[in-house]
């Protein structure tokens, strides 16, 4: 299997690169998803793969059974898995407010919105009144 | 929704997937589980229960408001990186207790209460997300 | 030393709670911290004297690189400062008891005030060169919030900003000397780098140190043309103005010259820059002094000249020049603070400190006449007050100037001549003469606000008169301290008729000549073009600059993010593909061994599932659901693949998550429309060409990885400890719960915090529910959130 895995990894990062660089904001979110998938199948890959014994000790024995599974790889992903869940649930949010507030869910016109209002990237200046230095 | 099967099934799910997601977590030292996985299946039933009778009967059921589960999660969570310092050991240290009552060995530690803390920061997460978006 | 400016910033914290408990009376309370700290420092004394240093030290931070200790050095020169600014901190206290008494803010100013104090403490008598700058940066910090006590004016939050980005950039330049020094000499303690000024000064970067050095100390003590963020700061209160421009922050700069003096000084560079910039800053902030009517303007202006001094004697650096120094450091801190509080009292009295609109105020505030008459004669320098013997120093030093001693001692009389001139105004002006209807009808100040600068004053007389017996005690070890080789001398009034005797005789008849005619010299042209040109000149120039990199951020802010997300992608994932294909050619090279043997038919069944779904997805991109259902399948095609590779809890958890994320997206997809894929077919083949060269990308990368020898030690170590350790059978839990707790603990609160932010956005009130006028954005969610609230 550690033959084909780069490879999956690879059309899975591909699709979600191209979906991320769509106009929706739904699609770009599920772009997201696959990309974090992506990203971990990458580090598990990176540990080494082994179709070997699960990193679990018996009970009786200090050790697990050699050869075992990398468990440092599993412990991050896991936490990478819940913590791409928490990414996810955030932007949908943001996309479902963005949809609320401005009526659309295409980045393109989110751009024209936020030109109606370009002034704001300009910060005010205080600098040039005033003071009787 | 309205579909008898989900509402009748749900109702008797609902118990169960709280035990397994109890039971996964405890276990969760020694064999697959823990407290990602358990705050997931436990944020899980009470999804289920919120597709089938409503966010309202939901919170009912959950009696705290989701977002007091965080706050208790992360709580125990610095709680018990703590304690280790009050015995002057770093932030984190695993500190353990075991008491044998003869047929029950119980292990109580930080560990144990971190992974409460991470379980019911999970818990609470989900259950507030599902809950907004289910609400509007 | 450690307890004491600790216990000043404790203090300071608490001092909302030991108002609350006192009320009115809290000014006399707090006094006593400051002056039990000068009575612990005055006890210090005898040691100094008898040429003696002190050093205590805590280890704070140690490094391989170097140490950060909070190390404290006491000796003639910090322990003078120290007393300086406790001594002067008692008055202040009590004095912005009083001048601030009813405002709210006034247990804001005990606060700010208390913690500056504890800073510039820290600033005097630290050791280490890395805490130096820490307590520096401090009094840049807390002077801001000082500066800026009447936030609601602007002209107020202009100052206090304008102080802070000069002494700040300042503060920032004399980092890097001072680190730039610790590395040249391996010490990081001044103490030890006293001794060690060879060292330095035989470094390659010695010009470079010198440079930074006097960047940060230039911008703190106000040499022009960094001078101009001084009097703006005068838009403080009093008490804050007195304090900072007097005794304390301004004064900072010149004691770090002063301090390191014996490590940089003594060369060409030196004379020239630190005696060059003293001179050029005396001369032309002493006639901006006369171009005011302000009587705080008017003591700002003085006070640069007075900074200016030092300066040019610090920079001159003979024997002459230390004695000088120290005398003239301590008489200009007496004087000034005491004209600086009478300004004040008579501000808060009277109603304006606008010399034309004041006069005959002499039998109404009796007291502070007195003490401003006094104090003015000291800054005028006409025996026998203690000012007269520093200006004598002054100018003797200045004749005995290295470099052209004709040039300094003349610029000097003329810079003299001014403030002879403005001593006369802040005194005469408004004490005598007629009376005239003021704003406020004066009576005099209350006790806690002129027992400062009486006292002051009456200590002015008292070193004049009996010099002896500051002399031996505190100016010898003072004037040793700077010029790095012990000292002795005396003072006294009288020195027979000599030629600076007769330089000051033609100074006072001059500033007198002046004073006659102060009023149309204020309103002349040439006047007039000479503020404008140097008091104006440089804010336009700070104001220029700040326009300008404001300017360049605003432009560069609209031309790379311009707001279109996939542009910002693209311009991400090209430079991500260049940098790792640029490293795998030249570096790594292309690894590409995939062979097909060994792989077991359900490998390969669930490959095809996970190929076959993501071609769906593309194919059908316009069909959200089958979106929702080709992730679903990646998903779950990954738990299995977890699954098979021994990953249990991980095929768990995927499985969980993936069901978990279908729910999600649906429920918002219920709520937002379809939108079509309108993007030209041009931009979708370059999304197309940019996704495959990154999806390679990825592929070789693992390759290339994989590839390379692995070290399993950290695993191992895991799955040995686990049981033995951490009495856990689940490695992968016992490295999240135990071995890798803390990083665990960050992702979960990341996790809180998604969570927070989630239910945020989805209850907050809509935005538009409530009025959108007020605001020009509606792009900002945290003004959004600002609108939820308050409807």
């Amino acid at each position: 299997m550690d033959t084909i895995l780069p490879i999956i990894a690879g059309a899975i990062f591909a699709t979600g690169i191209y979906l991320l660089l769509r106009r929706s904001l739904i699609l770009t979110i599920i772009g997201i998803i696959l990309i974090s998938n992506s990203v971990n199948l990458a580090l598990f890959s990176l540990g080494r793969l082994s179709t070997e014994n699960p990193p679990l000790i018996k009970a009786g024995s200090l050790e697990p059974l050699a050869p075992f599974a990398n468990p440092l790889p599993q412990a991050l992903i896991l936490t990478a898995i819940v913590i791409g869940f928490g990414l996810l649930a955030f932007a949908l949010a943001l996309a479902y407010r963005s949809y609320r507030e401005l009526g659309t869910v295409d980045q393109d016109e989110l751009l024209e919105d936020a030109e109606d209002t370009s002034a704001a990237i300009v910060p005010r200046n205080d600098f040039k009144k005033g003071g009787d230095a | 929704m309205k579909s008898l099967i989900l509402h009748t099934a749900t109702r008797l799910m609902i118990g169960v997937l709280v035990l397994f997601s109890l039971f996964l977590f405890f276990r969760g030292h020694d064999e697959p589980g823990g407290g990602f996985i358990g705050g997931l299946v436990g944020a899980g039933a009470f999804t289920l229960y919120a597709i089938a009778f409503g966010t309202e009967a939901s919170r009912k059921v959950l009696r705290v408001h989701p977002i007091t589960l965080i706050a208790i999660g992360l709580l125990s969570l610095v709680v018990s990186g703590l304690i280790p310092m009050f015995v002057a050991e770093p932030f984190l240290t695993g500190k353990w207790l075991f008491i044998e009552w003869g047929a029950f060995d119980t292990k109580l530690s930080t560990p144990l209460l971190f992974d409460i803390g991470v379980y019911l920061c999970v818990v609470g997460f989900i259950v507030t997300v599902i809950f907004s978006l289910e609400e509007e | 030393m450690l307890t004491v400016v600790a216990l000043i910033f404790i203090v300071a914290l608490i001092s909302p709670w030991i108002y609350k408990l006192f009320k009115e009376k809290s000014g006399w309370v707090l006094a006593l911290l400051p002056f039990g700290s000068f009575l612990y420092l005055a006890s210090w004394l005898p040691h100094i004297a008898a040429g003696n240093v002190v050093q205590q030290s805590t280890t704070w931070v140690s490094m391989a690189l170097f140490e950060v200790n909070l190390a404290f050095y006491l000796d003639g020169l910090s322990l003078m400062f120290g007393m300086i600014i406790t001594g002067i901190g008692t008055f202040i206290v009590l004095y912005g008891s009083g001048y601030l008494a009813g405002d709210a803010y006034l247990p804001r100013f005990y606060c700010a005030i208390l913690l500056f104090m504890g800073s510039m403490l820290g600033v005097v008598l630290a050791d280490n060169l890395i805490s130096i700058f820490v307590f520096w940066e401090l009094t840049s910090f807390t002077s801001f919030i000082l500066i800026g006590f009447t936030h609601e004016q602007e002209n107020s939050r202009r100052a206090a900003l304008q102080a802070l980005l000069v002494t700040g950039i300042g503060g920032l330049a004399m980092l890097a000397g001072l680190v730039l020094m610790g590395f040249a000499s391996g010490h990081w303690e001044v103490s030890a780098l006293l001794n060690e000024g060879d060292i330095i000064r035989n470094n390659p970067h010695y010009l470079a140190i010198l440079i930074l050095v006097l960047a940060g100390a230039f911008t703190k003590s106000a040499q022009f043309p960094f001078s101009f963020w001084l009097p703006g700061a005068m838009a403080a209160p009093t008490p804050v103005s007195a304090y900072l421009h007097s005794a304390t922050m301004v004064k900072a700069g010149v004691y770090l010259l002063a301090r390191l003096n014996p490590v940089l000084g003594s060369t060409e560079p030196w004379l020239l820059l630190v005696g060059g910039f003293g001179l050029l800053t005396l001369l032309v902030s002493a006639w901006l002094s006369l171009s005011f009517t302000d009587m705080k303007q008017i003591l700002a202006y003085s006070t640069v000249m007075a900074l200016g001094t030092m300066t040019m004697l610090i920079g001159l650096g003979t024997e002459m020049a230390m004695k000088g120094l120290s005398v003239y450091i301590l008489s200009h801190a007496m004087y000034k603070g005491a004209l600086f509080m009478v300004a004040g009292a008579v501000d808060h009295e009277a109603g304006t400190r606008d010399v034309l609109k004041l006069g005959g105020l002499r039998s109404l505030m009796p007291i502070s006449f007195a003490a401003a008459a006094l104090a003015a004669i000291s800054m005028a320098g006409i025996p026998p007050l203690y000012g007269f013997i520093a200006k004598e120093l002054v100018y003797e030093a200045a004749l005995e100037a290295p470099l052209w001693p004709v040039l300094v001692i003349t610029l000097a009389v003329l810079a003299n001549i001014a403030i002879v001139a403005a001593s006369a105004i802040v005194v005469i002006r408004p004490f005598l003469g007629t009376k005239v209807e003021t704003p406020k009808k004066a009576h005099e100040a209350p006790l806690s606000m002129w027992i400062g600068p009486l006292s002051l004053a009456v200590l002015s007389v008292l070193f004049g008169v009996l010099p002896f017996l500051i002399d031996k005690s505190l100016m010898v070890p003072v004037a040793s301290s700077v010029y790095g080789v012990p000292m002795d001398f005396y003072l006294s009034l009288w020195h027979g008729i000599n030629l600076p005797l007769i330089l000051s005789l033609v100074t006072l008849a001059g500033g007198i000549l002046v004073y006659r005619f102060w009023d149309g010299l204020r309103e002349s042209a040439p006047m007039k073009v000479y503020q404008n040109g140097f008091a104006m000149g440089p804010i336009r120039g700070y104001d220029g600059v700040l326009a300008g990199m404001l300017g360049l951020a605003g432009w560069q802010t609209r031309t790379i993010q311009n707001g279109l997300m996939s542009n910002y992608l693209v311009t991400i994932l090209i430079t991500l593909l260049i940098a790792v294909g640029y490293t795998f050619l030249t570096r790594s090279g292309i690894v590409w061994n995939p062979g097909f043997g060994n792989v077991l038919i359900q490998e390969w069944a669930i490959s095809i599932a996970i190929i076959t779904a993501l071609g769906i997805m593309l194919a059908f991109g316009h069909s959200r659901l089958t979106m929702v259902i080709g992730a679903g399948v990646v998903g779950f095609g990954l738990a299995l693949i977890y699954l098979m590779h021994g990953a249990a809890d991980l095929a768990m958890t995927q499985v969980l998550v993936e069901t978990l994320t279908v729910i999600l997206v649906v429920l918002v997809l219920i709520h937002v429309p379809k939108l079509k894929d309108l993007r030209s077919t041009t931009s979708r083949v370059r999304d197309g060409v940019i996704a495959v060269a990154a999806g390679a990308m990825m592929t070789l990368l693992i390759l290339a990885a994989t590839a390379a020898p692995f070290d399993a030690f950290i695993s191992e170590f895991y799955a040995e400890a686990s049981y033995p350790l951490a009495h856990g059978r689940n490695i992968v839990n016992v490295i999240l719960v135990d071995f890798r707790a803390l990083d665990t603990m960050g992702e979960v609160v990341v996790v809180a915090i998604a969570g927070l932010a989630v239910y945020a956005l989805i209850k907050m009130k809509r935005f538009g529910s409530s009025s959108d006028t007020n605001t020009g954005g509606r792009t900002s969610s945290g003004a959004a959130s600002k609108q939820g609230e308050s409807s």
